[in-house]
């Protein structure tokens, strides 16, 4: 079993000491954590969602712009982050697992640990009106 | 692959009565591969006596590692003999900080007021390197870097000779924020160190009651170090950078709470002292 890098654990143990929504994800694009927070938006725990790769979790919980339209994976802030290496922030409307649509403010910036090395991303989002 | 160690009080040096059997000097500890390459860890005021001891069978070519730049790592530098050596070669590793390099920041250090004499007045060939992100190798050693909890930019390191690990992780504090068996081990602090190490040096410098008040200093409780070389599955785990303000009589009683939760029917448990003499086999 390989250790996770320092800055992910240590975005984790942030993320368990926050209420705000954290969704954290590693170089990869592999969700590994989040919080409760965003469980009680996302509409399930992440001990029942598990790890999940990019492809996964970029479609399951069915992002629409605001204007109702299905958002495609690439315009997702979290996405951006990680491929574009760039923060990015958007408005969305997401369809949690309990059926309830949401819309959600998303903020996500990419974690470079020592040496400018690219570890992962970390995204924040709240519910909006 | 053997080891030395040569100090291993945390914080500061305490020399004096109460601390003659396991010693007052800060970090230092002499790691000899089976290839006898001289790789030194940590230069605390210990390595001021290895440098002694060394007289004039110095290698030609040392290495220092450095876990952190705090004081109490580095101290011991300016002190160590082979540096006022032209003929020898030493190699200075440790980790960078974002704004400035190791060289930068250890000449801070070799710099009136808090030296006399300046970085480049030093007469040995001074290399420095930045750690590497990728595992490295010493002669024959492999080694490896991580990142662990502590105050500032500070690594542990995992070193492998002949199939034999020996790990460092002299100020951690793998606890903070969690429960250390309430998580999976692949989202533990130090632990791709220290993982299945035949010899673990780790931070035990607070009992359960001190740690209670020093949440987030960068160091840990005898409880946690000893879950933590549980979790990690070492074969040894030497309890290493003392508290300055702990006697050897506390010490001692630090060791049974240790066994206790280490579990008595299991070898493989000791204090730090200096001069103590480590086969990693």
């Amino acid at each position: 079993m390989q250790q996770k890098d320092i800055v992910l654990i240590l975005a984790r143990d942030l993320a368990e000491h926050l209420s705000s929504a954290m969704f954290l994800v590693d170089h990869d694009g592999t969700l590994v954590y989040f919080n409760e927070g965003a469980a009680e938006i996302l509409g399930k725990s992440f001990s029942d969602a598990g790890e999940m790769r990019m492809e996964e979790w970029s479609r399951q919980f069915s992002p629409m712009g605001p204007d109702g339209d299905p958002l495609e994976p690439n315009r997702l802030p979290l996405v951006i982050a990680l491929r574009e290496r760039v923060p990015a922030h958007t408005n969305l409307r997401i369809e949690g697992a309990d059926g309830v649509s949401r819309n959600i403010a998303v903020t996500a910036i990419p974690l470079f640990a020592r040496q400018e090395d690219f570890v992962g991303a970390v995204a924040v989002f709240w519910e909006s009106e | 692959m053997r080891a030395r160690i040569w100090g291993c009080r945390g914080s500061l040096a305490s020399p004096g009565p109460e601390t003659v059997r396991y010693g007052g000097n800060t970090s230092c500890i002499e790691v000899r591969p089976s290839d006898d390459h001289l790789i030194v860890i940590d230069a605390g005021t210990g390595i001021r006596a290895l440098g002694i001891a060394l007289g004039r069978d110095a290698p030609a070519r040392i290495d220092i590692l450095f876990s952190h730049l705090h004081l109490d790592h580095i101290e011991g530098l300016g002190f160590f003999k082979p540096l006022w050596d032209k003929n020898c070669e030493i190699h200075l590793w440790g980790p960078s900080s974002a704004q400035k390099t190791l060289r930068e920041d250890i000449a801070r250090y070799f710099s009136p007021p808090l030296f006399p004499l300046h970085l480049d007045e030093i007469p040995a060939k001074l290399l420095f390197h930045d750690l590497p992100v990728e595992e490295w190798n010493i002669g024959i050693t492999r080694l490896r870097s991580d990142a662990v909890i502590h105050r500032g930019p500070t690594v542990g390191y995992r070193m492998e000779d002949e199939g034999k690990v020996l790990a460092y992780l002299s100020d951690h504090e793998p606890a903070v924020g969690i429960d250390l068996l309430s998580v999976s081990p692949d989202w533990v602090s130090g632990y791709g160190v220290a993982r299945g190490a035949d010899v673990l040096f780790h931070d035990a410098q607070y009992t359960e009651e001190e740690y209670a008040e020093k949440v987030g200093w960068g160091h840990s409780s005898i409880a946690h170090t000893v879950t933590f070389g549980l979790i990690s599955k070492v074969r040894k785990l030497i309890l290493f950078h003392h508290d300055p303000l702990h006697s050897d009589a506390q010490l001692e009683a630090m060791l049974i709470r240790a066994k206790e939760l280490w579990g008595h029917e299991r070898n493989g448990l000791a204090l730090a002292y200096e001069g103590m003499e480590i086969q990693v086999v």
